[in-house]
């Protein structure tokens, strides 16, 4: 299969070519509705992104995966600049998974990335694909290109006369070279799309309830499966009552794993009953004992360990830390303990599996389409080519379904099933068996000069090490994300020491909405603000004090700004802020906070200063704030998830709170204009939120909350 | 047990358990999607359905219980006045992020605007709070709710 690729030694001229020409076989993809999507045979095809059809139409195979975030309208938008064409007039297709598709341009989709990887190699796709229509009609019309431009879908004569619409000419692009590196357009031309509020492209499938999320796949024959994990990690399967679950009707199979069963049936409600009374038990094995208390103790004795240096080549050294220390008037020291969190996606764990042919075939929603067929071909060991990864929607991912333990689950169960089998988990089995944002536990301790200022600081981070599990051939002892956001801060701070211990538990961890960078975001602005109240200073205007950078001042001053900051907050409220600058991306956030009866606080409202660089959609970038905000909320506010007899102690929504709309603050954004490089939105608000209101607790009622939850905080 | 239970107008008939949910016909017998399988508990509102004009909770609906009552689905929401307001509304304020939770929002939202043509956003609260969004789309939840009740009004 011929791929957009960037290697060296293939000229990439060579491989456009080879992708036109073989445009009938290749773009084939799904619409969000379900709608099977094959291109016209006679369209013209520049690269892995785009088919331009002879009716002129643009399809473009969207490169990043939408779970929310918006990637499906911001992404079209960046098509849409440089093809001179509206965004909506463009059909998208999900394509499906495939290592190396769109070149180095991966399909993973996560840590804030896809504006940052997409602004330029998207744009390019574009720029070329029009540069090459350009060329096509200059041909037809027997005039130079540099007469010629793409205006809405057309390409247009300088003379004004003569007009072709794109499908006019896409047949004679199909038979000249791609044009590469076409200058794209500077933001100082001023962009017609880029920067313009657009409304979202997937909401009317969305609200018809049109769109198909992976649990929605329908095939024929196809049974529906769900299944029990053993509840302690690392336990095995020990008895069944395979006869009682096979009575149930509807129940057609029961597939045993070492550590698992699945009931497969007619449908979901057959399978579950199946599952009650197929009664699994267990061997629970070395976590049965494992409890929250003892892993909570188990993170802080092994912070007394001196852990890895995070700085660049190690920083300073001891002697001269501890020289910079005496150098202080005043010490504050902390420590913070932020727990597990379940991901919690609307959309429970599922994946449809068909295992024929020496390979299989797979429907689901998933953030790394790629690497999830690369694994399945691997767990089932065939050639790569032998699976097949259909894409769908997501309803929710934040990290979860980074992981492909939902579709190698569903592989093992569909070895053993004579038919496509959509595995469902119920949303215990989801939330029991996640894996989960890590707990952490951070150290902090500053020296502050006569004037409040920090002259000393150090920062000890004690957790799980995602890097290692994913990457452990790249992992030298310092996990690059854990220490995200805590070695580069905002500030600038003389003398600085941060360290990193790897611990690991009984509770398997993974990326959560806001990865490392959030967890040091609660960390270093909720200590920042200990520093503040230390040297008596207004919080805002102490971090100012500590950056020279115009852009990290800039939203500061935005926010105060905005939030009325320097304005008394009204009786029985009081306010928090908070910064980071994290993902390219600059934002502050101030906090309003009342008392609650029942929770201690309640969040009045939230005012957040952003500069992302170039805005794509300010809709979409509002939408991130909001939804961030909401996200980090939760977390901070409820969120908790704790072991006992190593099983996870919570299971559905009662006892994993999330926020509801009678919680939900009033927010506003405020986006700084700019034509900076592009950065990402997907994670900041959720970083900056959780010190903010941590901060306006402590404004409000005193207490210092450095153990996450607040809720629990408050009313323990 | 045969069951005939009447869904967007038409009388459909399953051969099912009784204490099967209404969600689990609707998705896995019938094949409609639109209604979503979030918590099956009653907890997240994910499953929202009309029985009778009444916002309920499908995945706690047993299909015996259903008996002659009619049942709409988000299916049926572009032929109906308050819903495709709703729906329309939902467009245009941009609330939707995944998307997921969204049928059984416009489903809860569109029972409410038929009883209440103009909630305030107490009314909204107490009525909403029964649905979880992952996303966060709540203030646009609020903000479609009245944007579709001026609309309805306007209409």
């Amino acid at each position: 299969m011929a791929t957009d690729t960037t290697a060296p030694q293939i000229s990439r001229r060579d491989i456009l070519r080879a992708a036109a020409i073989a445009a009938p076989a290749l773009v084939i993809g799904i619409r969000i509705d379900g709608a099977f999507a094959a291109t016209a045979p006679t369209g013209f095809t520049p690269n892995a992104m785009l088919t331009i059809d002879q009716a002129g139409a643009v399809t473009l195979s969207l490169p990043k995966t939408e779970m929310g975030q918006g990637v499906y309208t911001s992404i079209t938008m960046l098509i849409a600049e440089e093809m001179e064409v509206a965004p909506q007039a463009i059909r998208i297709d999900i394509p499906d998974g495939e290592t190396g598709k769109f070149g180095k341009l991966d399909q993973g989709t996560g840590g804030s990335t896809s504006i940052r990887e997409c602004w330029e190699p998207v744009r390019q796709a574009a720029a070329d694909a029009r540069a090459a229509l350009v060329n096509a009609a200059a041909v037809q019309w027997k005039v130079p290109a540099s007469e010629c431009r793409a205006e809405a879908g057309k390409i247009v004569h300088a003379s004004g006369k003569r007009t072709l619409p794109y499908g006019a000419v896409v047949a004679t692009a199909a038979k000249l070279p791609v044009p590469e590196k076409t200058p794209l357009k500077p933001a100082t031309a001023g962009f017609k799309v880029i920067g313009k509020p657009q409304h979202r492209l997937d909401s009317p499938a969305k609200v018809r309830g049109e769109a198909e999320y992976g649990i929605d796949v329908r095939l024929p024959g196809m049974k529906v499966a769900t299944l029990a994990q053993s509840p302690v990690f690392g336990g095995t399967l020990a008895t069944v009552d395979e006869a009682a679950a096979l009575k149930v009707k509807g129940v057609t199979q029961i597939v045993r794993l070492p550590d698992a069963v699945a009931v497969v049936a007619d449908h979901y409600w057959a399978a579950k009953k199946g599952l009650e009374a197929l009664a699994p038990t267990w061997k629970e094995g070395d976590n049965a004992t494992a409890a929250q208390d003892a892993i909570v103790a188990s993170y802080a004795k092994a912070a007394q360990e001196p852990g890895a240096s995070a700085m660049s080549e190690g920083g300073l050294d001891a002697a001269m830390m501890a020289k910079a220390m005496a150098g202080a008037t005043k010490r504050v020291s902390a420590v913070y303990e932020q727990p597990f969190l379940a991901h919690a996606a609307m959309e429970p764990g599922n994946c449809v599996v068909h295992v024929k042919d020496g390979g299989c075939e797979i429907w689901t929603g998933t953030q790394v389409p790629g690497s999830a067929r690369d694994e399945a071909a691997k767990a089932l060991g065939v050639p790569v080519e032998k699976v097949v990864l259909h894409n769908r929607l997501m309803g929710g991912g934040f990290g979860r379904r980074l992981e492909v333990d939902y579709v190698t689950r569903t592989l093992e169960v569909a070895r053993q099933v004579q038919a496509p089998v959509k595995l469902i988990w119920s949303r215990e089995e989801d939330m029991q068996h996640d894996l989960y944002r890590p707990f952490y536990h951070d150290a902090l301790e500053a020296g502050l000069d006569a004037d409040g200022k920090p002259v000393a600081w150090t920062h000890k981070i004690t957790g799980s090490s995602i890097m290692a599990r994913l990457y452990p051939q790249y992992y030298k002892g310092v996990d690059a994300d854990a220490v995200d956001g805590s070695v580069k801060t905002p500030y600038t701070l003389p003398a600085q020491q941060v360290a990193y211990i790897r611990h690991e538990s009984a509770v398997p961890t993974s990326w959560w909405r806001g990865v490392g960078g959030a967890r040091s975001a609660f960390v270093v602005e909720s200590f920042m603000d200990e520093l503040a109240h230390a040297a008596g200073a207004d919080p805002i205007a102490y971090r100012r004090a500590l950056t020279s950078d115009p852009r990290t001042q800039a939203v500061l001053d935005l926010v105060a700004e905005k939030s009325g900051w320097n304005t008394p907050a009204p009786a029985g409220r009081a306010r928090g802020v908070a910064l980071i600058h994290t993902w390219d991306t600059y934002m502050a956030q101030v906090v309003e906070v009342e008392k609650h009866p029942e929770n201690g606080v309640r969040v009045v409202k939230v005012t957040a200063a952003v500069d992302c660089g170039q805005p794509i959609n300010p809709l979409g970038i509002e939408a991130q704030v909001e939804g961030g905000i909401i996200f980090g909320l939760t977390a901070a506010l409820f969120g908790e998830v704790t072991m006992a007899d190593g099983r996870i102690e919570q299971s559905n929504f009662h006892d994993y709170r999330l926020l509801r709309i009678s919680e939900a603050p009033v927010i506003s954004t405020h986006i700084v204009p700019s034509d900076q490089a592009v950065g990402g939105m997907g994670e900041p608000p959720v970083a900056t939120i959780m010190p903010a209101l941590a901060n306006a607790v402590f404004a409000l009622t005193g207490k210092r909350v450095r153990k996450l939850p607040i809720v629990k905080a408050l009313t323990a | 047990m045969t069951t005939t239970v009447n869904v967007n107008g038409v009388d459909r008939t399953v051969d099912v358990d009784e204490d099967m949910p209404l969600l689990w016909v609707i998705r896995d017998v019938l094949g409609m999607t639109g209604t979503k399988f979030g918590c099956g508990a009653g907890l997240c509102g994910a499953c929202t359905v009309h029985i009778d004009g009444e916002a309920q909770f499908a995945c706690q609906t047993p299909i015996a219980s259903v008996g002659a009552s009619k049942v709409l689905t988000i299916e049926a929401m572009k032929d109906s006045v308050v819903g495709k307001a709703v729906q329309d509304a939902w467009i245009e304020t941009d609330v939707v992020q995944c998307g997921y939770c969204q049928p059984g929002q416009i489903m809860r939202a569109s029972a409410l605007l038929a009883k209440s043509p103009q909630p305030t956003d107490a009314e909204i609260d107490e009525v909403m709070y029964t649905n979880l969004c992952r996303c966060g789309c709540y203030p646009r939840i609020r903000a479609a709710i009245h944007h579709a009740a001026a609309a309805k009004v306007t209409a």
